[in-house]
């Protein structure tokens, strides 16, 4: 909302407040300042009124004059002018030398094809008031008075075309600060400047030097009465409270006066006409929208508000065929659609050059109705926003009353008739008063505020207090509270008046206390935070670096992973509108993003990558805990550019870390996008409780070759599986003081023994004095019998409360030995 | 007798002093008090003397064989000091060369950000919960007094989820475009009084310098019968201070948010120009842009339409009130680590995340 200082000051008495001081109040009571924007000149000072004495063609350039013009100094200046218009006898606006222009031009004395000039005659665009470009801006034609104005005379004392803007960013609650007025209310209940009379009543047209006549006080009542000859309106909706037309006659569309074509040019319209600036300026003071139908193009002098049918076509004013979809809102005449209500006029019935007659509707729109007709089409006008927001019938007559003044005055037209009014709105029926408890106002905030100070702040917004009992005693009492028209969406309860208390009263020195935490707990992650930190910690103490990847991917994803399209993996939820074909789907496997992330630094000549990543994978399938979603888990992965067993001595130092030692592997072949010969399923817990937590393995070289990577090894684990396993503390287990007992062996056996047997073997031989029994090294090749392979076991022997003998370790190791022999068939080695 | 042991005592000793290698006290040692050597042999033949002398001689020749030995050992640690000294100079390497690599790894920068925050309202009293990132519009909008026409609902600003036959009822589901929905949540399974932060990633349709369609939240919900505004206050200013500074201010500023009200933005004192708006060489502040104050997040007392929303007599907002606020992980990242585009932050190239490892 852009709010010109001195159109501003027309409705509050700013009294020397400027833009920064009025923005920084309006900043910390709720209306942020998006920015402050200077329109228009950036010299007001040296533009000055001027008088053409002289206006010759130049000597040598057909196109230019060469004026002499008396700009109130000793000497009339010399100035070179190109605009076709400019003519002896004008009364001009010239910037003179040093003034600097809208986008910073600045002028300087020049010589033009060999004429000196001295400054510049300005076109109202030059100024930054108006569209007209073709010729200078002849004020003595556009600007009553100006032809009697004093030379030299400052052009701000006759016409504010340059002046501070306010940009505000006004919040959705607002739409009462959508018109210039609302912002006055707001600044002066923030500054204590006064607010003056609203000009839409009989007060604010004597502010404003002149006389409100019949239906320019508004009110709801029109004393002209309630038809006009010839028209009529029916409304057949309930999404129109209410819909109002005046009759104007002996209208000439014209420019409008230059003082509204540079307040609209500030405030960021462009200027049109007479009749359509009037309709702008009214709806930027009130925030009110209004829309002018030629009367002429009314077909049958008679509007019908009802709702649309499915596919039904208008065409809008801004030459586009609209086709409309059932319950949006559309404005019949005798011949059909003629309007897009709320949103956009139709182009068979707008005001043109030989309009004489306007019809001039206001109406009251259901918010929420318009809000998805203006969403649908993408047409959010300066209209449709604010009607989508919700606005008051009150407002209506506001917005009447004040465009009937203008009309009359700037346009010189003559109303007919009366205010022909329809809709559901019934003005009798009147809102309650809300209660405002003054111990609760201190409850909520924090801070008390006595009943006086409450009651002054609301008054200064416009709500109608009372106290009913204002001798009750301190905390205990309660105001009653009118809301204002167009306050009325936003305030319906006692917190939403709590809340326009704080903001004013208290917001800015509130003093910071703590909360209490009751009960006797201290605020802790949950083990399962704990673990996942855990994890997150010891592969950054492996050396690898965390990645954060995208949630989203591309349809083709799980067929680049070789996913069968049956494959749970395969199931990715699918966004309903995704920003791009490349974030169409949710990620069903983490390892998607680790790729991506794998492949963005090979290319930029990264080597030997080590990354992890923790986080949500999705899949199109129901969530056990939540039926009715899709499935979701919390996931960590490891990707290293290395084999099978660096990734596997990571998830050594994972599982280890995270005291969890009923794990295994499994090898596999059946996961698609894992090399089949270097590929394990993970699991946690033993017999019965044994689940699948996770996948390790070298990636499948033809999926690694579709992310152009070499060899990389992974490990896939579901946190949402594994960390519930995680112990909390592992109990203390005495060690003893006597030095463990160490022997290797080395076994052969056939290749279809794994490791994991061989050392379980072993592990159940060694009985109670085995403390830890690992392989550290399996060879193949020469003195190993083709079909078998030779392990070498590494097994610790320990007693808590003696010295090993030799006898005592020569019989555990002939056990384990004969146990090899007679269960894997294991040859003990040289 | 007594003289030739003094003499060899004496010549002994002048030898000693004399050796400067530790090899050649070796050799001395075997020449003076060796099995062949004259002391030793004088010493096992007192037997052979004459009563009288036997004391005599076999005192000065055991003292002088001590004497011997101390001067041999002392000599011996005087110059193996001096010999290890040397070696030791000898033994010299280049400590500039570099060590043994060991591979350094790192938390991302985002993970880093949200443990601070973590910690930070763990030490105020805050616990943690996390919640699911694809929601329904009840949780995300609805229960959180979300008007119907409320501009945050359009599909501009919020990922839908396409309809699945895969999956039960007849919902609208969505990616949760703010942590929120695990306000509602958590009070449906928790009783009051409630103090919990909500760290996760959140999503919503945009893409630019500032914005990814993902990013990350915590959001913060306080519920008990008597929090207040002004406790709402004073647990942001821990935050602000703990995070960006002990010297840190902070101003709430009155704004709106459908599932807060009041509800206040709250603002930071700038800690790069400390509040003033200009730098030490008087030039405009580029944090802040001048105006001493930096937006950090969003904040308010619940609405009584979220308690509501819950559904259960322990939340009637008659009795129990209290505030929720929602920060940005990234812009918190982005304000103390001085980013000023957020996209590299999910590129992950290594050589940029290894600088904040």
């Amino acid at each position: 909302m852009k709010v010109p200082m001195s159109w501003l000051a027309d409705h509050v008495a700013l009294e020397g407040l400027g833009a920064t001081e009025v923005a920084a109040r309006l900043n910390v009571t709720g209306t942020e300042l998006d920015r402050l924007i200077h329109h228009g000149v950036e010299t007001p000072e040296r533009i000055v009124v001027g008088r053409v004495l002289t206006c010759e063609p130049h000597p040598d350039a057909d196109r230019l004059r060469v004026t002499t013009v008396d700009v109130g100094a000793g000497e009339p200046s010399q100035i070179v002018c190109g605009a076709p218009n400019v003519a002896q006898g004008q009364t001009v606006a010239v910037a003179t030398v040093g003034a600097v222009m809208p986008g910073g031009m600045k002028i300087k004395k020049a010589k033009l094809r060999g004429q000196t000039s001295q400054g510049m005659i300005c076109s109202a665009r030059e100024l930054g008031i108006g569209e007209e470009h073709d010729g200078i801006l002849a004020l003595d034609e556009v600007l009553p008075g100006a032809g009697t104005v004093e030379p030299g005379t400052p052009l701000t004392d006759v016409l504010a075309h340059a002046d501070d803007v306010l940009d505000l960013e006004i919040t959705p609650n607002r739409p009462d600060c959508l018109g210039i007025y609302g912002i006055a209310r707001e600044v002066s209940a923030a500054t204590g400047a006064a607010l003056r009379p609203a000009p839409w009543t009989a007060a604010g047209a004597e502010v404003a030097g002149t006389t409100a006549q019949d239906g320019e006080d508004a009110g709801p009542e029109d004393p002209a009465g309630d038809a006009i000859d010839g028209f009529s309106v029916r409304v057949e909706t309930t999404g129109c409270p209410r819909f109002t037309a005046r009759l104007f006659e002996g209208v000439t569309i014209a420019p409008s006066p230059l003082w509204m074509q540079a307040r609209l040019s500030a405030a960021g319209l462009r200027p049109i006409n007479n009749v359509v600036d009037i309709t702008n300026y009214v709806m930027l003071v009130t925030g009110q929208p209004l829309h002018a139908f030629d009367a002429d193009r009314v077909a049958g002098g008679a509007l019908t508000v009802r709702e649309a049918r499915d596919g039904e076509t208008l065409d809008t004013l801004d030459g586009t065929t609209r086709t409309l979809k059932a319950g949006e809102l559309v404005i019949d005449d005798a011949d059909g659609p003629t309007s897009l209500a709320a949103v956009m006029g139709g182009a068979r019935s707008e005001v043109h050059e030989g309009t004489t007659r306007v019809l001039l509707e206001v109406a009251a729109w259901d918010g929420p109705t318009v809000h998805r007709t203006a969403h649908r089409l993408d047409l959010f006008s300066e209209a449709a926003s604010r009607f989508a927001k919700g606005l008051a019938p009150e407002q209506v007559d506001w917005a009447q009353a004040l465009a009937t003044r203008l009309m009359r005055e700037t346009v010189g037209a003559r109303r007919v008739g009366g205010t022909i009014a329809a809709g559901t709105w019934n003005p009798a029926v009147v809102q309650p008063p809300l209660t405002v408890r003054e111990s609760r106002v201190a409850r909520l905030l924090g801070q008390a505020v006595d009943r006086p100070r409450q009651t002054a702040l609301l008054d200064a917004l416009g709500f109608g207090v009372t106290d009913a009992e204002p001798d009750a005693p301190a905390g205990t009492g309660a105001l009653q509270v009118v809301v204002p028209a167009e306050r009325r969406a936003d305030v319906t309860r006692e917190v939403d008046l709590i809340e326009e208390i704080a903001r004013l009263g208290v917001v800015a020195d509130l003093e910071p206390t703590l909360p209490t935490r009751r009960g006797a707990r201290a605020a802790r992650l949950t083990p399962r935070q704990r673990a996942r930190r855990r994890v997150e910690d010891v592969l950054v103490g492996r050396g690898l670096q965390e990645v954060v990847g995208w949630s989203f991917t591309d349809a083709g994803a799980p067929e680049r992973l070789g996913l069968a399209a049956d494959d749970p993996r395969a199931q990715a939820v699918v966004l309903a509108n995704p920003l791009s074909e490349d974030q169409a789907v949710l990620r069903p496997s983490i390892l998607v993003s680790l790729l991506d992330v794998a492949r963005h630094n090979r290319t930029r000549g990264v080597d030997g990558l080590r990354i992890f990543e923790t986080g949500t994978v999705f899949r199109d399938t129901p969530d056990p805990a939540r039926p009715d979603m899709p499935y979701e888990h919390l996931a960590v992965a490891a990707l290293v550019q290395d084999d099978l067993f660096a990734a596997k001595g990571l998830l050594e130092a994972l599982m280890d870390a995270l005291r969890i030692d009923d794990w295994a592997v499994a090898a596999t072949d059946e996961v698609a996008f894992l090399h089949p010969g270097r590929a394990a399923r993970i699991t946690v817990g033993t017999g019965e409780t044994a689940t699948v937590v996770g996948l390790l393995g070298e990636v499948h070289p033809r999926v690694a070759d579709r992310w152009d990577l070499p060899r990389v090894a992974t490990f896939l684990v579901d946190l949402d599986g594994l960390l519930p396993r995680v112990p909390d503390a592992r109990p203390f287990r005495p060690v003893g003081a006597f030095p463990d007992a160490r022997f290797d062996l080395a076994v052969l056996v056939a290749d279809e023994v794994t490791a994991a047997e061989v050392v379980a073997v072993a592990r159940k031989a060694g009985g109670a004095l085995l403390e830890d029994v690992s392989v550290f090294d399996a060879y193949r090749g020469k003195g190993v019998p083709e079909g078998q392979v030779s392990l070498a076991l590494h097994v610790r022997l320990r007693a808590v409360d003696r010295t090993l003998t030799e006898d005592v370790i020569g019989g555990t190791r002939g056990a384990i030995v004969d146990a090899l022999s007679a269960q894997v068939g294991g040859v003990l080695r040289g | 007798m007594e003289d030739r042991i003094a003499e060899l005592r004496a010549a002994g000793e002048a030898a000693v002093a004399a050796a400067t290698t530790t090899d050649e006290l070796e050799e001395l040692r075997v020449a003076h008090l060796g099995r062949k050597a004259e002391l030793p042999n004088l010493l096992r033949d007192v037997s052979k003397l004459e009563p009288a002398q036997r004391g005599i001689v076999g005192k000065a020749a055991n003292q002088a064989r001590q004497a011997l030995q101390a001067a041999i050992d002392a000599r011996v640690a005087e110059l193996g000091e001096a010999e290890l000294d040397a070696q030791l100079v000898a033994d010299r390497v280049d400590v500039t060369l570099p060590g043994r690599a060991e591979p350094v790894g790192g938390l991302h920068l985002l993970t880093r950000v949200r443990r601070d925050i973590e910690d930070v309202f763990l030490g105020l009293g805050f616990d943690v919960v996390e919640g699911q990132e694809t929601e329904t519009v009840h949780y995300n909008f609805d229960a959180l007094n979300h008007a119907e026409n409320h501009p945050a609902r359009d599909r501009a600003d919020t990922f839908y989820l396409a309809p699945s036959p895969r999956l039960e009822g007849d919902v609208q589901r969505l990616l949760r475009t703010h942590t929120s929905p695990m306000q509602v949540r958590h009070m449906e399974r928790a009783d009051p009084p409630v103090a919990i932060i909500v760290p996760g990633r959140v999503y919503r349709p945009d893409s630019d310098a500032t914005h990814t369609p993902q990013f990350h939240q915590v959001e913060g919900l306080w519920i008990d019968t008597d929090t207040t505004l002004a406790d709402l206050k004073g647990v942001l200013l821990a935050f602000a201070r703990a995070i960006f500074g002990p010297d840190r201010e902070i101003r709430l500023r009155p704004h709106f948010f459908p599932f807060t009200e009041p509800s206040v933005e709250i603002d930071v004192s700038c800690h790069l120009c400390g509040g003033t708006g200009a730098l030490a060489d008087r030039s405009r502040c580029p944090l802040c842009k001048g105006t001493g104050w930096i937006e950090i997040l969003g904040s308010g007392m619940v609405d009584p339409n979220v308690l509501a929303a819950v559904g259960r007599p322990e939340y009637d907002p008659e009795r129990v009130q209290g505030f929720a606020f929602g920060m940005g992980i990234e812009r918190i990242a982005m304000l103390r680590y001085g980013l000023s585009d957020l996209r590299p932050l999910y590129e992950n190239d290594v050589r940029l995340l290894e600088q904040y490892a």
